[in-house]
């Protein structure tokens, strides 16, 4: 699939915002004044920027409003109103670390839940589609929990508590590489089943149906980026978990927080690019590519 | 709304014979004709330039199929909307521009109401839908639906365009829910089957596969025996003697 920037900068930035929200809501870090009010700001202003981006993929983001009116069948409509309902959640609870309110904690819970069901939301865009079977598998979903688990707990100094989420989610990036790379083939559709001839004989594109490349190839077939998978799966693994949590482990929370909090992004956007890079679409069978 | 409707009234849809089709894109222009209607509907980006790259809603691919007692056939082999029952480019569509319609089960897009996100393209294991990047909205096979029901047509036009204009009559058009339509007939008949089953989004079209030719039907011919007459004749006869 085409690693447009515009969802790769939505899922990570607004998977991270929302990861740290729930350290925030959670009263992880105990925060008052206008450090507070820093931390809170970076909080939404990561969630809110990775929302933008995503409209700057839409071809006509003035009708973004209509993307609220299908939560019954369509994962991007339910994300789109836990988005805003765990930031609409969250605001009191922001407010009164800000200025001293003492709101009962359990008000910012309810806005956790609600920031990490929209990482749930926004990973099922992604797991829902059979179409591309690297991501129509349980590894998506947890990648993008342990993601924003991770990220969160970073930005939000966690020492231990982020060395370990920031282990989990090397474990998950490992398992989602190393199963990802079977799926295709588990999914078991080939370019017999796709023209349905397979029953006759072996199949091979004869001639294309046109002599350009159209919409379809470029948006579901990417292959320029996997050359260098192997080496970005190392740069995204080591980035965005393992330094991390050595990092984590061993500095002051602050010091941690901003050092690993970069390195653990720089990991982020690889891994998130080579998620788009790596993912095969079906439609390829036809063209004969993937 | 982009829930389904369920069972359809009709399931209207088309029955491509892969055994009569030659491959000509008559198809595919005349989708093109009657959708962009000369006002750039179904856009051509650089048309004439270098790389040119256009939306259309049928394809046209050529494959070759090697069968294990004989020599390779080619197949075109025409790719369009196949109007599933299980539709997964209208379930995922936030803004419930992407439908399918209860009364004849024709999968289509409401473009006042699409914002342009892909992700409806993306659900699609067929390519069926292509973004209008002019708009930014996207496109896809509307059966033509303003054709079959307009009745100011004469009633040998009220089909799709493709269907009309195929000069070999390799694409059927009808209500493939009715088990006794010309349709359902023809695919009883010769086996028409569904795309990629195993997909789960249960087609409406239905694919004739090519008929099989005998062993015997097409032999590969043995090498021609030449026989060189005059000065060749007497070159071969003297170089072989050497
Ligand atoms: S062929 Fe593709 S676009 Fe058409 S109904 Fe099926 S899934 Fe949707
Ligand atoms: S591109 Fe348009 S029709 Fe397709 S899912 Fe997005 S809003 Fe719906």
């Amino acid at each position: 699939m085409h690693p447009a920037p515009s969802v790769i900068l939505f899922t990570t930035l607004s998977g991270l915002g929302f990861g740290y929200l729930v350290f925030l809501a959670t009263g992880a870090v105990a925060l008052s004044g206008w450090a507070a009010f820093f931390a809170w700001g970076l909080g939404y202003g990561l969630a809110v920027a990775g929302l933008m981006a995503s409209t700057f993929h839409l071809g006509n983001p003035q009708r973004a409003l209509k993307a609220f009116t299908q939560w019954r069948s369509s994962w991007l409509s339910r994300e789109a109103w836990t988005s805003c309902a765990a930031l609409f959640a969250l605001a009191p609870m922001a407010l009164s670390d800000w200025l001293d309110l003492g709101l009962p904690r359990p008000i910012g819970w309810a806005g956790a839940v609600l920031a990490l069901a929209t990482v749930g939301c926004t990973a099922m865009i992604y797991t829902q589609l059979k179409t591309v079977p690297r991501w129509n598998h349980w590894t998506t979903p947890a990648s993008f929990f342990a993601f924003a688990l991770a990220g969160g707990a970073v930005l939000a100094g966690q020492g231990w508590l982020a060395s370990g989420l920031c282990l989990s989610l090397g474990l998950a990036l490992v398992l989602q590489f190393r199963l990802g790379d079977h799926q295709f083939a588990a999914r078991g559709e080939t370019m017999g089943s796709a023209t349905g001839l397979g029953g006759i004989g072996p199949v091979r594109v004869f001639e294309q149906p046109h002599t350009g490349p159209n919409y379809l190839m470029r948006e579901m077939i990417h292959v320029v980026g996997r050359r260098h998978a192997r080496k970005l799966r190392l740069i995204a693994l080591l980035c965005a978990a393992l330094v991390p949590a050595v990092l984590c482990a061993l500095l002051p929370p602050m010091v941690a927080a901003v050092t690993a909090g970069a390195l653990h992004l720089t990991g982020a956007l690889a891994a998130r690019w080579l998620f788009f890079a790596e993912a095969e679409h079906v439609v390829g069978l036809y063209y004969g590519m993937r | 709304m982009t829930c389904l409707p369920g069972k359809t009234a009709k399931s209207l849809g088309l029955v491509i014979d892969l055994d009569t089709c030659v491959g000509c894109q008559a198809c595919v222009t005349a989708c093109k004709g009657w959708n962009d209607r000369g006002a750039e509907l179904l856009p051509d980006e650089n048309p004439y330039g270098p790389e040119p790259s256009g939306v259309f809603l049928n394809r046209v691919h050529s494959y070759e199929v090697t069968p294990p007692d004989g020599p390779a056939w080619i197949v075109n082999f025409p790719r369009s909307c196949l109007h599933c029952e299980d539709a997964p480019c209208v379930t995922v569509c936030p803004t419930g521009a992407s439908l399918k319609r209860a009364e004849d089960g024709i999968v289509l897009v409401n473009e006042d109401a699409c914002i342009g996100c892909g992700l409806c393209a993306w659900a699609c294991p067929y390519g069926a839908r292509e973004m209008d990047e002019a708009r930014g909205v996207m496109k896809k096979c509307t059966l033509c639906v303003d054709r079959i029901y307009d009745e100011s047509l004469p009633p040998e036009d009220r089909q799709p365009a493709c269907v009309r204009t195929c000069p070999t009559g390799a694409r059927h058009f009808g209500d493939l829910a009715d088990p006794d339509s010309a349709v359902s007939r023809l695919v009883a008949e010769r086996e028409g089957y569904a795309l990629m089953p195993g997909m789960g989004t249960k087609p409406v079209n239905r694919y004739l596969p090519p008929r099989r030719k005998g062993p015997g039907a097409a032999p590969v011919l043995a090498p021609l025996e030449g026989k060189a007459t005059g000065l060749a004749g007497w070159l071969d006869r003297m170089l072989g003697k050497l």
